[in-house]
């Protein structure tokens, strides 16, 4: 096994009293790209929101079971300085409106206080547009409002603002699902180039995207960790008969 | 054929319609039109730089302004946002980020039926608190009372406002490791602003010209009064006072004050609007 960064242990998630994760036990290899796939409402959602602790911002929301981050329980620490150590990537692109695509990438930054020279400021936006292949692009208006640029740009400005926060882990929420093709495959170009820095864990629905660009797989049923894997050995001989159904289309 | 002219008799109800709707549309902006109309007519002729920078004369005197009314009205007007604005904005919030809870829920209902109180009752409540304790007319008591006016308006824009902002900006400022109160303070509240501004504005329209309150609470100053502890002129007063005098020279006063409120209030619709359109926030 290789090195590993980030592992859970019975992890379990309600809302209510409704259980939406029954007990996941899962351990991520650092910088590498893991999918975690299912259906609609398996639970793969509200699983990574678990990892950064999002999950118990949601009304009546709770979560039972260990999460550890480098074998250190991210439960016992506080929520906010968790978040600055697994960044998150949503959905929809969500930039900061009034900002500009400068002050959008520095934002974790200005908003949490943390003071920074100019220049170093300087380094970490066009380090973080760089990594995340959007500074040719943009690196001539970056004073321009971040909502300006076109929904691909502004799902890599999302990204750019949570890698300028140096985190350990970056969780992708279904990242390209309000994307067209072009815009799809260059974040799915990113996601590969960006596990050399960062460890990523990408929530989707989609096989294909989790085929091309994931190094390990997880498939979640019903709240439950079906099968975990090096993602060929599972889109190859797949060991749960759910599994093989899901990747072959019969349900999902 | 029974159909024909079934069909027929829909496309001319169907023209009639549009044009009673066209015609009633255009009935609602005759009034404001008069009136402007009116206010221009007898009031412009009154006003000039003179007429705004002056105190007013005694009666049988030509000339006077308004210069105590006008000032009264800015500091009075700036009593009542500094009460009512960062409460207002503040409940807001609250309002907007507990939709289900029951403290949000009964807000809602004293917010709404605050906004329908008469402002005559406000002023008479206003008296009683603060005037008759401190025995004395005041502007503070008269910001205080169109303050209490202002308020509702305040919290039902922040609130309607907030509403509108997409959570997955909160979350976002959240997933960076921001607490709550920045989250909220620096993201969801800029993002805002324009609405909350033009709320601000329209509350600030609503007591431009309320009369009533200010009877009981500020009561009027033929004095330059900058005192907030002391009687204070306005101009809705300054109107009501002076138009209800018996003296010709006071009622020329009078219109011209009419239309000075009158513009005021006018403009600061139009910047609202402006604001409303201009600052929209892209998401």
């Amino acid at each position: 096994m290789e090195n590993e960064i980030l592992r859970t242990e019975n992890l379990k998630a309600y809302y209510g009293n409704q259980e939406i994760l029954k007990g996941i036990t899962i351990s991520f290899p650092q910088n590498r790209v893991t999918a975690v796939m299912g259906p609609s409402g398996c639970g793969k959602t509200t699983f990574i929101r678990c990892l950064n602790r999002m999950h118990e911002l949601s009304p009546n929301a709770r979560v039972e079971g260990k999460v550890f981050l480098h074998g250190e329980d991210i439960y016992a620490i506080d929520p906010m300085l968790v978040r600055r150590k697994i960044g998150m990537v949503f959905q929809r692109p969500n930039p900061f409106p009034t900002m500009s695509i400068y002050d959008n990438v520095i934002a974790g930054y200005k908003l949490n206080g943390i003071k920074l020279p100019k220049n170093e400021m300087d380094r970490i936006v066009e380090e973080s547009l760089k990594k995340a292949a959007l500074w040719d692009e943009v690196k001539n208006h970056l004073h321009k409002l971040g909502t300006f640029l076109s929904g691909g740009q502004q799902q890599r400005l999302c990204i750019a603002r949570a890698l300028a926060m140096n985190p350990d882990v970056l969780l992708l929420d279904e990242p390209t699902s309000a994307l067209d093709p072009i815009a799809t495959s260059r974040i799915e170009e990113l996601m590969i180039e960006l596990k050399k820095t960062v460890t990523v864990i990408l929530v989707t629905h989609n096989i294909a995207q989790a085929g091309r660009v994931s190094d390990y797989a997880a498939f979640l049923y019903l709240g439950e960790l079906v099968e975990f894997g090096p993602t060929r050995t599972m889109f190859t001989t797949p060991k749960d008969r759910r599994t093989e159904e899901f990747l072959t289309g019969k349900f999902g | 054929m029974p159909k024909v002219r079934s069909e027929k008799s829909r496309i001319i109800k169907d023209k009639i319609f549009k044009i009673v709707i066209f015609l009633l549309a255009t009935i609602t902006i005759i009034p404001l039109f008069l009136i402007l109309y009116y206010i221009v007519q007898k009031g412009l002729k009154v006003v000039s730089p003179e007429f705004l920078l002056s105190l007013p004369k005694p009666p049988g005197e030509e000339g006077g302004g308004i210069l105590n009314a006008l000032i009264g009205t800015g500091i009075i007007i700036s009593l009542a946002s500094i009460i009512s604005i960062p409460p207002g904005i503040a409940a807001g919030i609250y309002m907007a980020e507990r939709k289900e809870s029951k403290l949000s829920a009964l807000a809602r209902l004293c917010v709404e039926v605050l906004q329908s109180i008469p402002s005559i009752v406000v002023g008479i409540v206003a008296y009683i608190w603060i005037v008759m304790p401190m025995q004395s007319f005041s502007a503070l008591s008269g910001g205080i009372a169109l303050g209490i006016i202002m308020f509702p308006v305040v919290v039902r824009t922040t609130e309607e406002t907030m509403k509108f902002i997409p959570g997955t900006l909160k979350e976002a400022a959240l997933a960076l490791g921001v607490p709550y109160y920045k989250a909220i303070l620096k993201v969801v509240l800029p993002a805002s602003l324009s609405g909350i501004l033009t709320g601000v504005l329209i509350g600030i329209a609503r007591i431009a010209g309320e009369t009533a309150p200010l009877l009981f609470t500020a009561f009027g100053s033929p004095h330059l009064e900058l005192n907030l502890f002391k009687p204070m002129s306005a101009l809705s007063l300054f109107i009501f006072n002076y138009a209800t005098s018996p003296y010709v020279e006071w009622h020329e006063l009078a219109w011209g004050a009419s239309f000075i409120l009158v513009s005021m209030v006018l403009v600061i619709n139009i910047i609202a609007r402006v604001i409303a359109k201009r600052w929209k926030t892209r998401f």
